[in-house]
């Protein structure tokens, strides 16, 4: 008879590769985090002036920031992670060779940068 | 001077005798040019006969002598003492597959996977011989040779956590083999590997961990094969979402 091995529950920490690849998935916790933060700031902002100013005031204290520090961090290593895997994705043949790798990531970063500078102008001078 | 050695330390698991397996310690000589399976075959010939593994070609070509060696798949005919040395080394059957014997592990569900996604050229109608030979380009040779350099070793499905905990699992070289297919101008098989390929057990299941491609001794990347696939089945929803009528 055959004999089939557990798999231990922190199997993930056998490998360098399967770390990393577990971190980048908690990465994407704190992306729904905030948002959950996002959609509790927008109903607050249905309320009255007070409530929503109280809010903010809240916002600004020491825990609030880390946690956006944190979940800025989080989502730029997800970005990150996520863009340079595009040319695995995406596979662009020009003859027989692949075009490099940077020509499929390249322009994600460049749409990326494009839309965060594009998201700033609006809210700094809008 | 007196002779190198190296200790390995071996799984063994002899279902008449064994209830759970154990690792047995072995001392072998230590040479520069000795791979895992060489001091495997020595310890097969000097010192204990009936030690069980698969081996064939000794050149990773067939793909029989997969194993873990120190946690990593590897191909025993590829793996250098040296890389171990002073050791030791632990040498067990490949993981996430069940074991008949020591290092020999059962290939029924990869050999069922592997059938399923029917990795051969289909053709909607055979054309006579008369008319010739399927030409193909240079360039459509490239779109899909990486991927026919699969040697169905199985070290992918090893290093494959998806696989190891939901065994329903497709997995990576029977999805990279279904690309390879899927991938050439001769074929046309598309829609009757769809079933398979695009189902929940399939490309759909891989998280992208991507030690499949790590492993791989021929560097076939399964794990980009899966995600163009996932492109493909993807497209694939539009298309029947906007053309309902057929796309065909």
């Amino acid at each position: 008879m055959s004999y089939r091995r557990p798999i231990a529950s922190n199997w993930w920490m056998a490998k360098t590769n399967y770390k990393l690849f577990m971190f980048r998935e908690l990465t994407a916790v704190f992306v729904w985090l905030y948002l959950i933060f996002y959609l509790c700031q927008l109903s607050q902002l249905g309320k009255d002036p007070g409530t929503y100013t109280t809010f903010l005031s809240h916002r600004a204290s020491f825990p609030w920031i880390l946690f956006h520090i944190v979940a800025l961090v989080a989502a730029i290593y997800h970005s990150v992670t996520w863009f340079n895997l595009t040319p695995k994705v995406i596979v662009v043949r020009q003859g027989e060779e692949k075009i490099p790798d940077g020509l499929i990531a390249g322009p994600h970063y460049a749409g990326w940068l494009g839309l965060s500078l594009a998201i700033i102008f609006i809210v700094l001078w809008s | 001077m007196a002779e190198r050695t190296i200790t390995l330390e071996v799984f063994r698991y002899r279902p008449d005798k064994d209830k759970e397996p154990t690792f047995q310690s072995f001392t072998v000589p230590f040479r520069e040019d000795w791979v895992v399976l060489d001091a495997l075959n020595y310890l097969k010939d000097q010192t204990d006969g009936s030690i069980s593994f698969r081996w064939s070609c000794r050149m990773g070509v067939c793909g029989s002598c997969g194993m873990m060696v120190n946690g990593t798949p590897r191909l025993s005919c590829a793996a250098f003492l040296r890389e171990y040395y002073p050791g030791p080394v632990r040498v067990e059957p490949l993981a996430n597959f069940p074991v008949e014997r020591d290092l020999i592990v059962n290939l029924d569900d990869f050999m069922k996977k592997l059938k399923a996604v029917k990795p051969w050229i289909i053709r909607k109608e055979e054309k006579p011989v008369s008319e010739g030979e399927y030409r193909q380009s240079p360039a459509e040779l490239a779109n899909f040779k990486q991927f026919s350099m699969c040697i169905n070793c199985m070290l992918c499905y090893a290093a494959c956590p998806v696989y190891g905990l939901q065994p329903d699992f497709v997995g990576p070289a029977a999805l990279a083999l279904a690309h390879r297919y899927n991938l050439d101008s001769r074929d046309e098989g598309q829609e009757l590997r769809k079933e398979v390929v695009f189902s929940h057990e399939s490309v759909w299941e891989c998280t992208f961990v991507g030690e499949c491609s790590v492993v791989c001794p021929k560097d076939v990347d399964p794990a980009g094969a899966i995600q163009q696939e996932k492109v493909a089945g993807a497209l694939d929803l539009v298309k029947s979402v906007l053309m309902p009528w057929g796309s065909r």
